[in-house]
């Protein structure tokens, strides 16, 4: 038997089949008998004393079941899962309902259990709430003044964290300087809009104490744990399934308040009860993203060199903060801030700030994102006032040499190739031509742009010491178990979760390879704590890095496990045994071999097997990486600008990616897609506003701008791999990369079309109403 | 309540409905046809997207009173037995797709753009699909699995 190399090959999803027929099994599509369904009623204010709630009327509705206010339930806080070092952080207490005070609008005030959703809605709406409204505050920079409205007793001007970073010679290297950038740059905040509104079921067995959570989620074991610690229900008796998932992008990594209030509604009732969010709870009550407002000083030599680079940021965090939250705008961000470039000196400074919206976490690409934008941004601001074409400024500043690299910033680069990446890009991509095309448009007064962008970014996340050092609460190795059955077929666990990165498929072709198995006899389990032996989940670009190395290394171990089963029966040494093609063969005589299949169903039967050895075919590994991997690429855009009205045009988006080796190129390639889409979003459309009163002014997909197909343009993607010596398969990680490049790229582009106008920058979005502002404003 | 009698995917249903639900919460709840999904309460998404009577719309903006008597596809009921529709290959085999929440409606209205126009542009199949949010894949490979099955399609009826 002879099974092909998988890795490499862009072999169509096998997820996909369910999913074009309609028959995926969603949270909200689980059929749960006698299901009794939750309508949560939320705070309509930003910032409010509750002074009474009265819910008689709610509760004598025909079909309510039962109504829950804060006063009827246990105080259990919604956890934030890191403590950052050296930072004074003081985390404000939140808990699952509000009982005297609300903070942010679609805090939850009420929850109402009835027979169906639109019963449920009737009755709460015949709840009544006294409110006493307080001041609001929404601006980070407002929120940290003297006089401002305080959140929380005891977090003095709403700063619940104030992290720093430094490395090299910061005044050294500004007073050697010759040209110091200086810019304020808003990084807006987002939405994520997982497709899929967020859901949570719950069913409870009295008889036997079980509890099944079916939950919109990317990583169900830590859901369990953090429940578990909150409510104190012990971990084997809760079951978390998150099944198949309408997309993360980070939002659903969190505990939220709804799945303690699941949790604890459907135990209290003993009866089936389940909480689907609609779009407009979405906007308000699942985590946003992003939200900083950062000064940033860049110093340079006159030839464009590097000197330093300065910046302090404002985070806003929001009302609370859920488990990422202090690491995003902190680790994830300010350790990145040297980019590609030999940065001799860095100051970094993050303020964390409490205000009246959501809370703000980990969205795609998290922290990571909003660094690459700031230094690719100011890189060609930089570039403009230098006079340097913005491909030479970047190639000038490049790490350059051996790797690994340890940069200013502490993070040790474990393989890339900056400047190869860069020129591979600008030749196959033409941005010579692009540039000539631009001059000739602008000779029949078209305004064309074109942008680069040079990211990396921190992947793999993360060696778990790290984690502990950054303060983060675990550890985050990832566990990947293979049991292959007496007639050898293959059930693989894995601890990663897919909600749209195709693992099954994936992870499909990496044993395969591995163990010597076709394809098919392959199947991926994920997503069931009571199948799972233990997971940290998919997030941070971590899967196949992490959770891929867990089940290679499973593999592995059956293969040496094989060998010696395989020297028993044919009596050699198991040194002498080698492995290939679903045959173990003694070395230099082929003929001597065993199947896989019966060196499989030997183990099982164990009737002629070595005596130390333990019968059985299954193997697990936890693997804890030693160090991030380092994805990095150039992206480069190209826009057009109508000058009357300000309207943007992405024309075309072009993506050099070094991801390491990549496993499935039709899959990576979907994640760049996915990404650069979101990158654009930001760059262009996306904004989440409250007004002055804490009310989410783009609180629907009529006032927030999730791209349309019609608003993107198409993409090229190229792969220029430098393998990672962080794992044995050399991979890195695509899932962010395409945002985390993108957005820069397109402002850049956008900056680049009205150079001529003498605008410096534009803050995002680049809306048509904010570039013709800015148009109006220059002349 | 109202009594109302919708045929399917080609199999006649009688039910009693409260005159608010909606066609979507009809086939979701009274029927477990869970294939169609709900993505948005402002009719912005296109994840509801069935065809009614031959014509595609958006369940969620639709009463279930609405549909007595007529003719409803959903995502269900668009593969002939086993074998797959043209678009539902072209989704498949052009990566159309990650988290698939999406995918039955942005599958619907693009069979409706093919019925009313078989040989799309690049620029009309994203006009056609303007409708539908993708979170997911940038809709690069939409636009390539729609232009998939309007090959396939044409092939098919040249033959
Ligand atoms: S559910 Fe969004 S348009 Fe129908
Ligand atoms: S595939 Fe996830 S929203 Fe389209």
């Amino acid at each position: 038997m002879t099974t092909e190399t998988m890795f490499g090959r862009a072999l169509k999803r096998r997820e996909d089949p369910r999913l074009i027929t309609g028959r995926g099994q969603y949270v909200d599509d689980i059929q749960i008998p006698g299901v009794q369904r939750i309508f949560f009623l939320r705070s309509p204010y930003a910032h409010a004393m509750i002074t009474s709630i009265d819910t008689s009327a709610a509760e004598a509705h025909p079909g309510v079941m039962k109504v829950y206010t804060g006063k009827d339930l246990p105080a259990v806080p919604v956890p934030c899962g890191v403590n950052l070092p050296d930072s004074n952080q003081k985390t404000p207490p939140y808990f699952m309902i509000a009982t005297d005070r609300v903070r942010h609008t679609g805090e939850i005030v009420a929850a109402v259990v009835a027979s169906d959703i639109g019963t449920a809605r009737d009755a709460a709406e015949k709840i009544v709430v006294e409110y006493d409204p307080l001041p609001v505050v929404v601006d980070a920079e407002k929120s940290v003044m003297d006089g401002a409205p305080q959140l929380y007793d005891g977090i003095d001007n709403n700063i619940t964290f104030d992290w720093k970073l430094g490395g090299g010679d910061i005044d050294a290297a500004f007073a050697g300087a010759e040209v110091v950038i200086k810019q304020r740059l808003v990084n807006q905040r987002l939405i994520p809009n997982a497709m899929e509104p967020r859901a949570v079921a719950g069913r409870y067995d009295s008889a036997t104490g079980d509890l099944t959570l079916w939950d919109t989620d990317q990583n169900p074991h830590i859901i369990r744990l953090l429940i578990c610690m909150l409510t104190g229900i012990a971990e084997n008796k809760l079951r978390v399934i998150a099944p198949d998932v309408g997309g993360g992008f980070g939002s659903k990594i969190f505990l939220y308040a709804e799945q303690l209030l699941v949790t604890t509604i459907t135990k209290d009732l003993a009866t089936p009860v389940k909480w689907v969010e609609t779009r407009s709870e979405n906007f308000q009550a699942t985590t946003h993203g992003r939200d900083h407002v950062s000064y940033v000083e860049m110093a340079f030599m006159k030839s464009g060199k590097l000197c330093g680079l300065k910046v302090k940021t404002y985070a806003n965090m929001g009302a609370f903060m859920t488990a990422f939250a202090p690491l995003v705008p902190t680790f994830l961000y300010g350790t990145l801030l040297s980019g590609v470039y030999d940065l001799p000196a860095l100051r970094v400074e993050t303020i964390g700030v409490l205000t009246n919206t959501m809370a703000v976490d980990a969205y795609r690409g998290a922290g990571r994102p909003e660094a690459s934008y700031l230094l690719e941004r100011v890189m060609d601001i930089a570039a403009d006032e230098l006079n340097i074409d913005p491909a030479e400024i970047r190639r000038m500043n490049f790490i350059k040499g051996e790797f690994p690299h340890m940069a200013v910033t502490g993070m040790n680069y474990d393989s890339g190739d900056y400047e190869g990446n860069l020129d591979k890009a600008l030749a196959q991509f033409g941005y010579a031509d692009w540039r000539a095309k631009q001059a000739e448009a602008k000779a029949k007064g078209r305004y064309l742009g074109i942008g680069l962008s040079c990211y990396i970014e921190a992947c793999g996340i993360a060696p778990s010491k790290m984690v502990g050092m950054m303060g983060g609460g675990v550890g985050l190795w990832e566990s990947g178990t293979i049991r292959v059955h007496p007639t050898g077929k293959v059930t693989a666990y894995t601890g990663a979760h897919s909600h749209g990165q195709g693992h099954e498929t994936t992870f499909a072709q990496l044993i395969s390879d591995t163990l010597g198995v076709p394809y098919d006899n392959v199947e991926i389990v994920h997503g069931d704590t009571n199948q799972v032996q233990f997971g940290m989940g998919t997030y941070g670009s971590r899967s196949l890095a992490v959770g891929g190395t867990a089940l290679l290394k499973s593999a592995q171990k059956l293969v040496e496990k094989g060998k010696k089963i395989a020297a028993h029966l044919l009596e050699a040494n198991a040194a002498d045994i080698e492995y290939k093609d679903g045959s173990f063969s003694v070395k230099g005589s082929p003929d001597r071999s065993k199947a896989f299949g019966e060196v499989v169903l030997m183990a099982y039967l164990a009737h002629n097997y070595p005596a130390d050895l333990e019968p059985g075919f299954e193997e697990q590994t936890f693997f804890d990486p030693t160090n991030f991997t380092f994805p990095e690429g150039t992206y480069m855009a190209i826009v057009e600008v109508d000058p009357e009205t300000g309207t943007v045009t992405p024309l075309n988006f072009y993506c050099m990616d070094d991801c390491g080796n990549v496993l499935n190129p039709l899959i990576a390639e979907g994640q760049v897609h996915g990404g650069v889409a979101q990158g654009i979003g930001q760059a262009l459309y996306e904004n989440a506003v409250y007004d002055e009163n804490g009310q989410l002014i783009s609180g629907s997909m009529m006032d927030y701008a999730v791209p349309k197909i019609t608003q993107l343009p198409s993409y090229t993607t190229e792969f220029a791999p430098v393998p990672s010596p962080s794992n044995p398969m050399g991979v890195k990680g695509i899932g962010e990369a395409g945002t985390i490049g993108s957005t820069a790229a397109i402002a850049n582009a956008v900056m680049d079309a009205l150079s001529s106008m003498n605008i410096r920058h534009i803050d995002l979005p680049l809306t048509s109403q904010n570039v013709w502002n800015a148009i109006q404003a220059a002349k | 309540m109202t009594t109302i009698t919708v045929t399917v995917n080609g199999k006649s249903y009688t039910r009693d409905v409260e005159p608010r639900t909606l066609l979507v919460h009809f086939l979701r709840e009274n029927l477990s046809l869970t294939g169609t999904h709900v993505g948005c309460d402002t009719s912005q998404c296109g994840a509801c997207v069935v065809h009614m009577d031959g014509v595609s719309v958006k369940s969620c903006t639709t009463l279930a009173v609405q549909a007595d008597g007529a003719s409803v596809t959903t995502i269900e009921g668009l593969a002939n037995g086993t074998e797959l529709h043209a678009l539902q290959e072209g989704f498949w085999e052009k990566h159309g797709l990650q988290c698939g929440y999406c995918t039955p409606g942005m599958i619907m209205s693009a069979a409706d753009l093919l019925k009313n126009n078989p040989n799309p542009t690049d620029d009309e199949i994203r006009h056609g699909l303007e409708g539908n949010l993708c979170r997911c894949t940038g809709y690069e490979n939409i636009v390539r699995a729609v232009r998939y099955a309007a090959e396939k399609m044409n092939t098919v009826n040249a033959d």
